[in-house]
């Protein structure tokens, strides 16, 4: 078959240093998901639509399907997993449980990511503005409605913190 | 009606935080993707809509399995016992002949994915293409390609009902009205597509399979049916399921060749669908035609239904609801929500090259709630008379209410809901403004939609079909373990819906404990009494009512041990606050105790019984929610855009059990039904090609095209439902395309343009307009 010659990469997830071994070709969401073994990045449709494998990367969303593992070499990646610090849920992770920002949760994490790269680099970021960055990812539970109000909250507390 | 006055100490009514949240915010959710496997399958797909296999040639070295290696597995084939329906036979490979573009036809086992994906891209197809029947009316046109020798006519479920009189009274109509409408093709799109993970235990022979499903005890059964082994060999896990909406209930072929696997290669195997795969083959949805005719009286009175209804089922008939469950519903509840005594209705489910369709929230009444609801706007505007008004005129008021098909309606607030939802509207004020923005060549438009949701029905509702399988009842198996917590075991699987909380809300008023003490256990076949799944809006109605039962034996035992362990009379004991109190002292005993006791010194007990378990069964005969929905939308005449400017839902769902997981369902409700208004549509091409193979051609809306939707709640405390709560899982999706066509038809009312079809894209509306000669 066509199985390549596997290529080392350093992937840091969450600050921890993952040495894996990988082919060319495997996408950034398969290593997290399956050589790091970090579950929470999920993969929705892997082709750049959906947004469920939205992860930060240098402190910037991607969609962790659509980039190659070997070009995250080295590059600090964040993940849900790495949401909340010393037991306590991030403003976000609170902010989305008590708006009912989500039902099934399957998109929960990329909405989480994308949403925490966006406020940490523009944390004044208006209305408008907001659901227009959120129209990058999908859901299909909450209408969006809920998700658009955990992330207002999320700001506003992020901003007097 | 009351509007939320609840007892302030009762979590029953409250919206606390969901006990499923904290893992699914923090990455430690549990998907089937998640699980590792020993070995992957790919699927090789059918290429072409119909055709004869010759030759399947797999690459030299590879391990690839057809129809003929699958020895002894059988097809799977729904049966329905009324409505002549046609039983046809459903291969898990296909069997010398493809039926659908996308039908799985081979299965590659390999050490990964990646592996097994790059083998079935070399496996050769050697097909003899035939002529392919994609449409519904051409499926019953002469000469049309035959889909199953077995349906030679192509239809294989119809029903038909003409109430006595119905001549008569159409005869002596002052008008008749009709509206010809379609809906095209969608699909459920739950964000996590299909998985299943088969894992052959050694030790005991058995097989696990971890899938994402609705209805794990019917996998169970059906998959142990096909593949010959006793239920007890097969465990089926629904762990966290990424969505469902109707697509996860039935059962996929894939699932079946799995547990097979599994069991022939005695280890793990594990099958992750992709996007392109859920759009092409998983189960669709919609595709109806349905031509409806009412018969009005000078003054309005909606005297006879006549209804037409032909829906497209796609290649094969679905397990275990069959195929029938979207034409006989469209059959059983045209008339909806209102008092129309005469009625006849054809119902016809068609086979076509297509892929299968299954139920999907709502099952035919968004199509037939479009029907009726554009029918009442067009009777409004050719009796002149005001649609609001028209509607006032025929909505049922007085309950219970038997319908001419003999449905009956417990207590509604169908007039109220939508007074309600008119109100906030203040019609004569967008009037104005509609009527100013049109000097300015803008086009508003105001649309409402009126319906009734039949749910939380039990067996008698499935038997009426004929079923062979007749789901409806629901088993809870509750204990209190002896330190004290309680444990709900349900059949239901619930995938979204936030059903843990709400049911442990409804034990917590039983028991008097927090629901933080409460576990709800669901999706596993080994941990779970047997039950029928979630779907049809059934589970806060139906698993609600078992588990309020269940709560209540509980109660009495804990009530019986702790007036003996308190020297108290029964009657004296209350249970609140972790604690079993005699009413007017200060003594009490901490529950863990009552709990203990229970367990530990049964001997002082012995005419109750030792432990905590109770099992509670629950089969109701139905209820029906209610709402309207009201929108306001502009239509750019330009480009044929709509933007939703204002939604509104006034709806009536009963006793919520938790409000803000209640509003949670309308809101994404209403955005699938927006879906199937504007925007999402499975495309076919005339060879039976699907053209719509990716999120980026399929649209599914996103935060852009979703409005802000404004609830309004009235609470019908029903008496035929023990919580007093009606269902409202499909409701939102049920009135969405109707009110938005509504809407689009009154903003492009200068234009006489009435929308019959939906989607109502840009490009369907841009026809429309310039159809019209009235626009250019």
């Amino acid at each position: 078959m066509v199985v390549t010659k596997k290529v080392d990469v350093t992937l840091i997830i969450n600050g921890q240093t993952h040495n894996i071994s990988v082919e060319p070709r495997r996408t950034l969401a398969d290593a997290i998901r399956e050589d790091c073994g970090q579950t929470g990045t999920h993969i929705g449709c892997e082709h750049g639509v959906c947004g469920a494998c939205t992860v930060l990367i240098d402190g910037a969303p991607a969609r962790s399907c659509l980039m190659f593992a070997v070009q995250a070499d080295g590059k600090a990646i964040r993940t849900v997993e790495g949401l909340a610090e010393g037991g306590k849920l991030h403003p976000l992770q609170q902010a989305f449980m008590d708006c009912h920002g989500l039902q099934c949760g399957f998109c929960t994490p990329g909405f989480l990511m994308l949403a925490t790269g966006v406020l940490e680099r523009e944390p004044d970021i208006s209305d408008e503005d907001l659901i227009d960055v959120l129209s990058s990812n999908l859901c299909r539970c909450t209408g969006y409605q809920n998700i658009i109000k955990a992330v207002r909250m999320a700001a506003e507390q992020m901003r007097s913190n | 009606m009351s509007a939320h006055h609840h007892d302030i100490k009762s979590w029953v009514g409250r919206s606390i935080r969901r006990v499923e949240d904290p893992a699914l915010i923090t990455g430690r959710g549990r998907f089937t993707g998640d699980l590792a496997a020993q070995r992957w399958v790919s699927f090789v797909r059918s290429p072409v809509a119909s055709g004869r296999i010759k030759r399947i040639a797999p690459p030299p070295g590879a391990t690839v399995m057809t129809a003929s290696d699958l020895n002894g597995v059988k097809p799977i084939r729904p049966m329905l016992h009324k409505f002549n329906y046609i039983p046809i036979c459903h291969p898990i490979l296909a069997d010398g002949v493809v039926r659908f573009m996308g039908e799985p036809v081979a299965v590659v086992i390999a050490d990964t994915e990646e592996e097994a994906e790059d083998i079935a891209e070399k496996v050769e197809l050697e097909i003899e293409e035939t002529p392919p029947l994609i449409d519904a009316r051409a499926a019953i046109g002469d000469g049309a390609p035959i889909v199953h020798h077995e349906a030679p006519a192509n239809v294989i479920v119809e029903g038909r009902v003409k109430t006595p009189g119905f001549d008569e009274v159409w005869a002596g109509a002052a008008h008749i009205v009709s509206v010809d409408i379609r809906s095209r093709r969608q699909n459920a799109l739950p964000l996590e597509p299909r998985g299943a993970h088969a894992a052959f235990d050694p030790m005991s022979e058995r097989v696990t399979l971890t899938c994402s499903t609705q209805m794990p005890h019917l996998m169970r059964t059906a998959i142990a049916d096909l593949v010959g082994i006793p239920e007890s060999d097969l465990r089926v896990i629904a762990p966290d399921v990424g969505g469902g909406f109707g697509q996860k209930m039935s059962l996929t072929p894939e699932y079946v060749a799995l547990v097979w696997l599994a069991k022939q290669l005695r280890m793990s195997v594990a099958w992750t669908e992709d996007r392109r795969e859920n759009l092409i083959a998983c189960f669709h949805s919609r595709d109806q035609y349905v031509t409806l005719q009412g018969a009005f009286s000078a003054d309005g009175k909606l005297m006879a239904l006549s209804a037409d209804v032909l829906a497209n089922i796609g290649a094969y008939s679905c397990f275990p609801t069959t195929c029938a469950v979207e034409p006989l519903m469209a059959m059983a509840e045209m008339p909806g929500p209102y008092d129309v005594r005469a009625y006849a209705c054809h119902a016809r489910g068609v086979v076509t090259n297509t892929c299968p369709i299954a139920p999907y929230r709502g099952v035919s009444r968004p199509v037939i709630t479009f029907a009726l609801e554009t029918l009442m706007d067009k009777a409004a505007k050719t009796l002149s008379i005001d649609p609001v008004d028209l509607r006032r005129h025929n909505l049922i008021t007085t309950f219970p209410y038997t319908s001419a098909t003999g449905l009956v309606f417990d207590d509604a607030s169908y007039r109220e809901t939508m007074e309600l939802a008119v109100a906030a509207l203040d019609i004569p004020g967008f009037r104005h403004r509609q009527g100013e923005a049109r000097k300015s060549g803008r086009y508003l438009g105001l649309g409402i939609a009126t319906f009734s949701e039949r749910t939380g029905y039990g067996t008698p509702a499935f038997a009426a079909r004929g079923m062979e399988i007749t789901p409806g009842w629901e088993v809870v198996d509750l204990s209190m373990d002896p330190s004290g917590r309680v444990e709900a075991r349900i059949g239901a699987s619930p995938h979204g819906q936030g059903l843990r909380t709400t049911l442990a809300q409804i034990v917590a008023d039983q028991i008097g404990i927090d629901p933080s003490k409460i576990s709800v256990v669901h999706g596993d076949t080994d941990r779970t009494p047997y039950g029928f799944g979630t779907f049809a809006s059934r589970s806060a109605v139906i698993a609600g009512g078992a588990t309020l039962l269940a709560a209540r034996k509980v109660r009495g035992k804990l009530v019986q041990i702790a007036a003996r362990l308190l020297e108290a009379d029964a009657a004296e004991i209350e249970l609140e606050d972790g604690a079993a109190k005699v009413k007017g002292t200060n003594r009490f005993l901490p529950i863990e105790q009552v709990a203990r006791a229970a367990y530990h010194k049964a001997h002082l007990f012995t005419d109750l019984g030792p432990g905590l378990s109770e099992t509670a069964s629950y089969d109701p005969a139905g209820t029906f929610s209610n709402a309207c929905h009201a929108v306001i939308v502009e239509v750019d005449v330009g480009t044929g855009g709509v933007k939703i400017e204002r939604y509104i839902v006034a709806e009536d769902a009963g006793r919520l059990i938790n409000p803000m997981i209640a509003e949670g369902q309308i809101h994404g409700g209403v955005a699938q039904g927006i879906a199937n208004a504007l925007y999402e549509e499975i495309v076919y091409d005339d060879t039976g090609n699907i053209l719509t193979t990716t999120l980026a051609d399929y649209l599914p809306p996103t935060s852009h095209e979703i409005p802000a939707i404004e609830i309004h709640h009235l609470e019908t405390l029903t008496g035929d439902t023990l919580t007093q709560a009606k269902g409202l899982g499909e409701g939102g999706a049920i009135g969405a395309p109707a009110a938005i066509i509504n809407a689009i038809n009154d903003a492009l009312s200068p234009f006489e343009i009435s929308m019959s079809e939906i989607p109502a894209t840009p490009q369907r509306i841009h026809a429309a307009l310039q159809q019209s000669g009235k626009w250019s």
